[in-house]
């Protein structure tokens, strides 16, 4: 049987997330709460958790959480890091032995920071490198996958329900001021962890739920600029487009949500003058980059959650705040669950980015 | 005792019951196969007849047929009744055979061994009487870097584009090869489609100058017609390097169709054969194709982009990136099915390659050199239908250019007389009377016909796809898959078997 | 009269002062290369040292006049429509490609291809002045307009190549010589030019050579010959249509 990466498996999913804008930290259960709400969306073929600010002991180091299929990946992969890195600290990642959740591979996390001398040979800044670094390694050592490399964030995934995953993971233990989740509903069996969703990039990470019909388009644009989709999955390359918009051109997420799902010309042609031009421009310059079909996805970054849908809205999506606490769902329930009395109850409308970040940051 | 070589293709069949006597169909023929004889009887001269269809479809009682000749030589599958025809053809004038249209030998065909994706339950098809469906496009040289200002707003750094309504756009056909006539039925929908066509190398007719906005002028190495006054009055500038129909060989525009208004156009003296030779002289490599572009750039101030059309021959691939790099700010690349006026027959049946093949490795080189948004790919030869230009979008084209689809919606009959200049549905003709036979209004209502039909079925295969808006498509091959073809072939084409 | 000093301007840059130049006088010094000066300009007066790169003055226009005070490249005076274009010195290839109007002197000799593709309608006539002599294929390809070779330099040896109007369908190549091109197509026609066909180009050939300070030519004694097309039709037995 192909693995994912080895074929393209279209999937349905529940997505929901959590944000303090006060950086009020709250550990992983509330996110597990959330998206337990929505069990029938997922099929038990893979869960998984975004959480940020959890590590603020090492928040300066990139924190590396990586699967390993056997002892020689694991070897092979340490080799790389040692050449690469300042290996500041390195564990396995706790976890808890439960019934639903089988057949682990090792699952191992480390705190780095680049080497300086390679860092100045490679004429990159320390994001870059980290982010090429992460690449090589899961395109060319067998057996080995890094799902996570932000700073003061971490992702865990797995193959099964969410929240058995979360509860394997031990996410009460972890305290973040956001958090985001996924419960899978693949057609095929992943056969691994790696598939499992959120996909991260730095600290970038992406939640997704939906099948875009213009992957092979945006796959083959995202290529061009050296990333290389490994996965085949549709969070895997929108995960990359943010990446390069916002963090390679510096492009703010609300332009970025408008060349990703572009407003329609008839509407562009609508607006006034100098927001014509540029979103014109924009669609014009990148129109590699515009989704269609229908998705929803949240995008967790340092400091900040997105939450976007595609532009014809063919995917649900609402958003409820009370006080400082943001939470977001694939559907209302999941963040009714947490929170009855909303001070705002909005349904963003088809690509319009619903964007918040923390108070401290803005 | 004279002895005929030649047998008539063509039998043309006179129902005696049915026909009224009326003689049309000696006044529709130009090629003369209809006469009376002494007695005023109708006749028809097989051999004269190059089945066009004109006097069939302008017989008022239905009298006339034309069937094919089955007279045979005796069967070899080595020696065709062409190949051996020929000769005598050839051992009889000593010349150069010389044929019009795309070539008609049994080439694999691959847009007719590709079949598109639709949507069934994971994601949704669209609708698209009532859901938009974008087909917008814009050719151009894209901007992959974004600037800021000092306040943080994103800088427009315009570069020339071409906006299209819909990815389609007349080819190149020079008037000359074609008749004024078509010119402005060409010109008129182009106008009325919001695309644009393409005057070809022959200059642009004064008549034409106010369609300029969506009119593509044409550079080929003849000059013919290029003045600065001509390179300002059209949207784009296209250098024409090569024509899948003919690759490594220029044009060649007899003199009996050079009268007064194609000699002012094209400046050139009334009556001779003008050449337009096979390489430009002032473009031996590419680093002069680069002094081409920017002479034209700097002549239009850099206001219009500029096209470079190339015949897709064995290293196209290289060719294209190479161009890309050139300046050129579109790539058009013409597959060597496509169709011309005139050509030897022996380089239209012979060179080049299928144009299916040449956009999926240029598209795919484009891509491994991180150049594929540095230039839009425009592809042609042979585009029969729109799903032909689905399955040329979807390997990567940005637009398709049609030439023989519009004669076609013309009137076109396929005869691929073309060359003699006796076109009896007044399209490739010089000669006044045939001229007139084309009103370009109805010319233009049909074009505007063809591709709007063409439009809402792009869009129904799109919306079957989930895809409601044409960049989504581009490139956007895992919507494609490959029934027929062997490995290598769907490597090269970079699309997956049917069933995987 | 305005001086620009060229040195290390792009030639992008270097045409935009020109073309925005208000003064219709433009001198340019230390030109190295830049290609395209006076692409499309109209009534403007630029004068050159220096070596200006290809395609000078390509697709030149009405009222302009660029002086050469040295040799130049390749490409000059590709496409142009009206004007003049004077070099005293030497061409490099195929200049005047396909010029429709205007005037292209040369003092000295020039390159291949001189004169390719040269067109002409009613009062549009270009006409291209040699000094001295030209390379293989002039006039190649000429439907009109008018080249004259001068070989003043040559003793009245035939001042062009090999090949000379190969494809000629239109326009007259006028040498100064006593010899024809050993190598004529025989679809071209030539002939020693009678005294009115001489007559039509006295004007010209008279103030090209005080222009340039050519004393040695002389129109009522030295032998020209006219090349023109032949009547008969070079292609009518090269095709059969299948």
């Amino acid at each position: 049987m192909k693995r994912e990466g080895e074929v393209r498996i279209p999937s349905g999913c529940a997505i929901s997330g959590i944000f303090s804008k006060k950086r009020r930290l709250f550990s992983g259960e509330m996110a597990i709460d959330s998206i337990r709400v929505m069990h029938d969306r997922s099929n038990g073929l893979g869960g998984g958790f975004a959480g940020y600010g959890i590590y603020p002991e090492y928040q300066e180091y990139f924190a590396l959480h990586v699967l390993y299929d056997d002892r020689k990946a694991k070897v092979e992969t340490e080799e790389f890091l040692e050449e690469h890195f300042d290996v500041i600290n390195l564990s396995k990642i706790p976890t808890r032995k439960i019934h639903a959740i089988k057949d682990e591979p090792l699952i191992w996390r480390y705190f780095v920071e680049p080497l300086r001398t390679r860092l100045m040979e490679s004429q990159l800044e320390e994001y870059e490198y980290t982010a090429r670094c992460v690449m090589k390694v899961n395109l060319h050592i067998k057996g080995a996958c890094i799902i996570s490399s932000g700073k003061n964030m971490g992702v865990f995934k797995a193959m099964g329900y969410p929240e058995d995953v979360g509860e394997f993971y031990r996410l009460e233990d972890y305290k973040g001021y956001c958090w985001t989740a996924h419960g899978r509903y693949p057609t095929n069996t992943p056969g691994w962890w790696g598939g499992a969703h959120p996909f991260s990039l730095l600290d970038v990470s992406v939640v997704h739920n939906g099948e875009i019909s213009s992957y092979d388009a945006n796959r083959r644009f995202m290529e061009m600029f050296g990333y290389k989709c490994t996965l085949q999955t549709d969070t895997e390359v929108i995960a990359y487009m943010i990446d390069y918009f916002h963090r390679k051109q510096g492009l703010p997420l609300d332009k970025v949500a408008s060349i990703l799902a572009a407003p329609l010309w008839s509407t562009i042609d609508r607006m006034e003058e100098k927001q014509k031009r540029e979103i014109t421009y924009l669609r014009k310059n990148f129109s590699s980059a515009l989704i269609t079909g229908p998705f929803s996805i949240l995008v967790g970054f340092e400091g900040g959650l997105m939450a976007l849908n595609d532009r014809l809205k063919l995917r649900s999506l609402v958003v409820g705040e009370k006080d400082d606490m943001v939470y977001m769902g694939s559907e209302e329930s999941a963040i009714r669950i947490l929170e009855n009395d909303f001070d705002k109850l909005t349904y963003p409308k088809g690509g319009v980015p619903y964007i918040v970040k923390l108070e401290d940051q803005q | 005792m004279k002895v005929n070589y030649f047998q008539s293709e063509y039998e043309v069949l006179r129902d005696k019951d049915r026909c009224i006597d009326c003689g049309i169909c000696i006044t529709e023929c130009a090629n003369e196969v209809h006469l009376r004889d002494k007695k005023g009887k109708l006749l028809a001269i097989d051999s004269k007849c190059v089945n066009c269809h004109r006097c069939v479809a302008t017989c008022p009682v239905n009298a006339l047929k034309i069937v094919k000749n089955e007279y045979c030589f005796r069967e070899n599958y080595s020696w065709s009744r062409h190949d051996i025809t020929n000769i005598y053809r050839q051992a009889e004038t000593g010349g150069v055979l010389l044929a019009s249209m795309g070539t008609a030998k049994e080439y694999p065909i691959y847009w007719d061994k590709i079949l598109i994706n639709a949507s069934q339950v994971t994601n949704p098809s669209i609708d698209p009487l009532r859901e938009p469906m974008e087909t917008r496009t814009f050719l151009g040289k894209k901007n992959n870097e974004i600037e800021f200002d000092n306040d943080g707003e994103i800088v427009i750094n315009e570069t020339p584009f071409i906006e299209l309504a819909t990815p389609i756009m007349f080819s190149a056909m020079s008037y000359g090869s074609i008749s004024l006539n078509a010119h402005k039925a060409l010109a008129m929908a182009a106008k009325d489609l919001d695309i644009l066509y393409n005057c070809g190398e022959g200059g642009l007719h004064e008549s034409l100058y106010p369609y300029g906005d969506h009119t593509i002028i044409q550079v080929a190495s003849g000059r013919f017609g290029v003045h600065s006054g001509y390179l300002e009055s059209g949207a784009a500038i296209e250098i024409k390097i090569g024509q899948g129909a003919k690759p490594g060989i220029g044009g060649h525009l007899t003199g009996a169709k050079i009268n007064k208004e194609i000699s002012k156009t094209r400046m050139i003296p009334e009556g001779f054969d003008a050449i337009s030779p096979a390489p430009h002289h002032d473009i031996y490599s590419i680093e002069d194709l680069r002094q081409l572009v920017d002479v034209l750039k700097e002549a239009t101030d850099y206001k219009k982009p500029i096209i470079v059309k190339v015949a897709a021959v064995h290293n196209i691939s290289s060719i294209v990136s190479g161009i890309a790099r050139s300046g050129a700010d579109i790539i058009a690349i013409d597959g060597f099915r496509g169709g011309t006026g005139a050509a030897p027959l022996r380089i239209k049946d012979n060179v080049g390659i299928p144009i299916e093949l040449a956009l999926a490795a240029c598209d795919q080189r484009l891509r491994e050199e991180g150049i594929r948004d540095s230039v839009s790919l425009v592809v042609g030869g042979s585009i029969r239908h729109s799903a032909d230009i689905i399955k040329a979008i979807a390997l990567g084209a940005d637009a398709v250019y049609i030439g023989t689809s519009a004669l076609i919606a013309l009137g076109c009959h396929m005869c691929r007389a073309c060359s003699m200049g006796n076109c009896n549905w007044g399209i490739a003709t010089q000669r006044e009377e045939l001229v007139e036979r084309l009103n370009p209004e109805l010319g233009r209502e049909r074009l505007v016909n063809l591709i709007s039909a063409w439009t809402v079925e792009l869009k129904e295969m799109m919306g079957g796809m989930g895809i409601n808006s044409i960049e989504a498509l581009r490139g956007n091959r895992l919507m494609l898959r490959g029934i027929g073809l062997n490995e290598k072939e769907l490597e090269v084409l970079g699309i997956k078997s049917a069933g995987e | 009269m305005k001086y620009i000093d060229a040195k290390d301007l792009h030639y992008k840059e270097l045409n935009k002062l020109i073309r925005y130049e208000e003064d219709t006088h433009v001198t340019l010094t230390n030109v190295m290369g830049q290609r395209f000066i006076g692409c499309a300009l109209e009534g403007k007066n630029i004068d050159i040292t220096g070596i200006p790169g290809n395609a000078l003055g390509a697709c030149l226009n009405g009222g302009s006049i660029i002086t050469v005070h040295n040799n130049c490249q390749d490409a000059t005076g590709d496409t142009m429509d009206d004007g003049e274009i004077i070099v005293h010195g030497n061409s490099g290839d195929t200049a005047g490609y396909a010029m429709r109007g205007g005037k292209i002197l040369i003092k000295e000799s020039g390159g291949y291809r001189m004169g390719l593709h040269m067109k002409a309608y009613n009062e549009r006539q270009p006409l291209m002045i040699v000094g001295n002599r030209v390379g293989s294929f002039c006039g190649e390809y000429l439907a009109g307009g008018t080249i004259i070779v001068l070989g003043y330099r040559e003793n009245g040896n035939c001042p062009v190549g090999n090949f000379c109007g190969t494809g000629m369908y239109g326009g007259r190549i006028f040498l100064r010589s006593n010899e024809l091109p050993k190598d004529l197509s025989p679809y071209i026609d030539a002939s020693v030019a009678t005294i009115e066909e001489l007559e039509s180009i006295r004007e010209e050939v008279t103030s090209f050579c005080s222009l340039f300070d050519i004393t040695n030519i002389d129109l009522d004694k030295d032998n020209f010959y006219i090349l023109s097309q032949s009547k008969v039709n070079e292609y009518k037995k090269k095709y059969t249509t299948v």
